[in-house]
């Protein structure tokens, strides 16, 4: 059997370098001096990344996108908790509805809600402002951080809340005191989540921005371009922000179950 | 657990409650009513025509389209599932749970990586010019022309849904209760036979649902077949880009998409339906 095994192992080698290729030769290719990437390479340059943090540009994109990734994020996770803190507690008649608003958009092609959204907030009087971007980017993420926090709420002890209620606490005072506290980690980790996929978020973006366009929409209008290196400096520089960012909620989330675990 | 309804049960229901139907289920259910608009004099105007979906329906390239975007998102979601289950298969049974554990969170990474950068790498790698080529041409082989193809397509949709079904798969088989194989093996089965007659139709729901959201991806997607596939023939995503950018002719655009919604809605609800329906006892 240990045959198979190796060529299992080879076999899951070569897939996940099919996954990963794209990503390692974006990173290489960000550092070649040649415009256009073949083999063999050419010099080592950083000129690209020179190109792109000259750029006005990028900054005001990047600083789009930041906002956008931050305040999204916190609408998300608040929205996420509430429903995921409902979905707990309470049972009525239209829950799978009430779920279901909140956990359908994934489902739905990114194409169909950017149109949709375009739509809608050009009818409301939103459009093409960063607020609409924040608007639609909670819809998006808002199911994540739902998922986070839902699986951290199934970790209580059911009898803490009603201890706390037996010792005098309100439900407010329980909520801050008791549920607030356990769901930290779970808090944070959908923050820098939730805050990573908008990072990344272009199709809406490109829709509902209007002239604030975010980072990946800027990458988006110089790929229609032409070959460009500056996308793969910026993608590598786009990477190593959204890596970090969900390392951070990966590695707060490890933390915890250590802590627990001793 | 049944309590009356108060002001505290409120305030975590309402907010969601009008942040969704605001900016959710508003806009699905105002691209819809968009397809009944019609554009005059370049000003949308909201009435209730049949013209757009005249337009639409009446069309060969639409047909095509919708008939080349069905094909190819099947064949992504068919070919991903079929490629990554040796893979799936291997770290859900043959090696540590480390491992395993190790692997899931590698095949994570790719999901905050920027998938239009992850699309551009492929295109400087599958050019005529490009690293593929180039590392053909040291070996004398080529250059072959994989851009603008089905098969730049493919890939680029390979690239966005590969490590979701793979990761589907790996959980979907580290979950079949082991005494099921075990039983199996006592009784003499091969790993061949271990896999169609326990793994299969044990892990049948996993399966299905992973390929399901292959395909809704797949089927979602502009990046790959615009730009790895040269949009040529354009997928309905394109067509939907197409018609609201250039055209300005959102109404046409919210066909396309109802049209989208409409084929996902029974496709998803066909696959849902197979994927938990209980095995007919021999």
């Amino acid at each position: 059997m240990t045959r198979l095994d190796l060529f299992l192992r080879v076999y899951l080698a070569l897939i996940v370098g099919f996954i990963f290729l794209p990503i390692f030769v974006s990173l290489l290719f960000s550092f070649n001096s040649a415009r256009f990437p073949t083999l063999p390479m050419s010099g080592f340059t950083t000129i690209w990344y020179e190109t792109i943090f000259a750029d006005p540009d990028f900054w005001r994109s990047a600083k789009n996108s930041l906002i956008v990734s931050a305040c999204s994020a916190v609408i998300a996770t608040f929205l996420g908790f509430c429903t995921a803190y409902t979905d707990y507690r309470y049972s009525f008649r239209g829950k799978s509805l009430f779920l279901a608003i909140i956990l359908l958009p994934p489902t739905i092609p990114l194409i169909i809600i950017a149109l949709a959204m375009l739509a809608w907030f050009s009818r409301v009087g939103m459009s093409g402002q960063v607020i609409s971007i924040i608007v639609a980017h909670t819809v998006l993420t808002a199911p994540f951080a739902m998922a986070i926090i839902r699986l951290r709420l199934s970790q209580i002890d059911e009898s803490l809340e009603a201890a706390a209620w037996n010792l005098g606490g309100n439900e407010w005072r329980t909520m801050r005191e008791v549920i607030i506290p356990f769901c930290k980690p779970a808090i944070l980790s959908s923050l820098f989540l939730t805050a990573a996929v908008s990072f990344d978020e272009f199709t809406v973006s490109w829709f509902v921005s209007g002239l604030n366009k975010t980072l990946p929409v800027h990458v988006l209008e110089i790929v229609q371009g032409t070959i460009d290196p500056q996308v793969n400096a910026i993608g590598t520089f786009v990477f190593a922000i959204s890596i970090t960012l969900v390392v951070t909620s990966q590695a707060l989330i490890f933390f915890r179950l250590q802590r627990s675990a001793s | 657990m049944k309590r009356r309804l108060n002001t505290y049960a409120l305030t975590f229901r309402l907010p969601i409650i009008a942040w969704q139907t605001l900016f959710f289920v508003g806009p699905l259910v105002f691209v819809i009513a968009m397809s009944f608009f019609v554009v005059r004099n370049f000003q949308m105007v909201e009435t209730f025509e049949f013209t757009s979906w005249e337009k639409m329906v009446t069309r060969d390239y639409v047909w095509s389209s919708y008939r080349y975007t069905i094909l190819m998102a099947a064949l992504a979601a068919g070919l991903a599932s079929l490629l990554a289950f040796p893979a799936a298969w291997y770290l859900a049974f043959r090696c540590q749970p480390r491992t395993r554990q190790f692997a899931i969170l590698l095949l994570i990474i790719p999901f905050f990586t920027s998938y239009l950068v992850r699309t551009f790498s492929w295109y400087t790698i599958l050019a005529e010019s490009g690293v593929l080529n180039g590392a053909f041409g040291l070996i004398g082989l080529g250059p072959y022309t994989l851009l603008n193809t089905p098969v730049g397509t493919l890939v680029g949709y390979l690239t966005l849904i590969l490590p979701l079904v793979l990761i589907l798969q790996t959980v979907t088989m580290a979950n079949i209760d082991d005494r099921l194989i075990q039983a199996a093996r006592n009784l003499g089965c091969s790993p061949a036979r271990v896999i169609r007659t326990v793994i299969l139709p044990a892990g049948k729901t996993g399966f299905v649902i992973a390929a399901l959201f292959a395909f809704i991806l797949s089927f979602g997607d502009f990046v790959a077949p615009f730009y790895l596939g040269g949009s040529n023939p354009p997928t309905l995503p394109i067509l939907i880009i197409d018609t609201t950018k250039a055209g300005q002719q959102w109404p046409r655009a919210a066909v396309v998409a109802v049209m989208m919604m409409l084929t996902l809605f029974t496709i998803a609800f066909t696959a849902i339906m197979y994927a938990y329906r209980k095995r007919a006892s021999r």
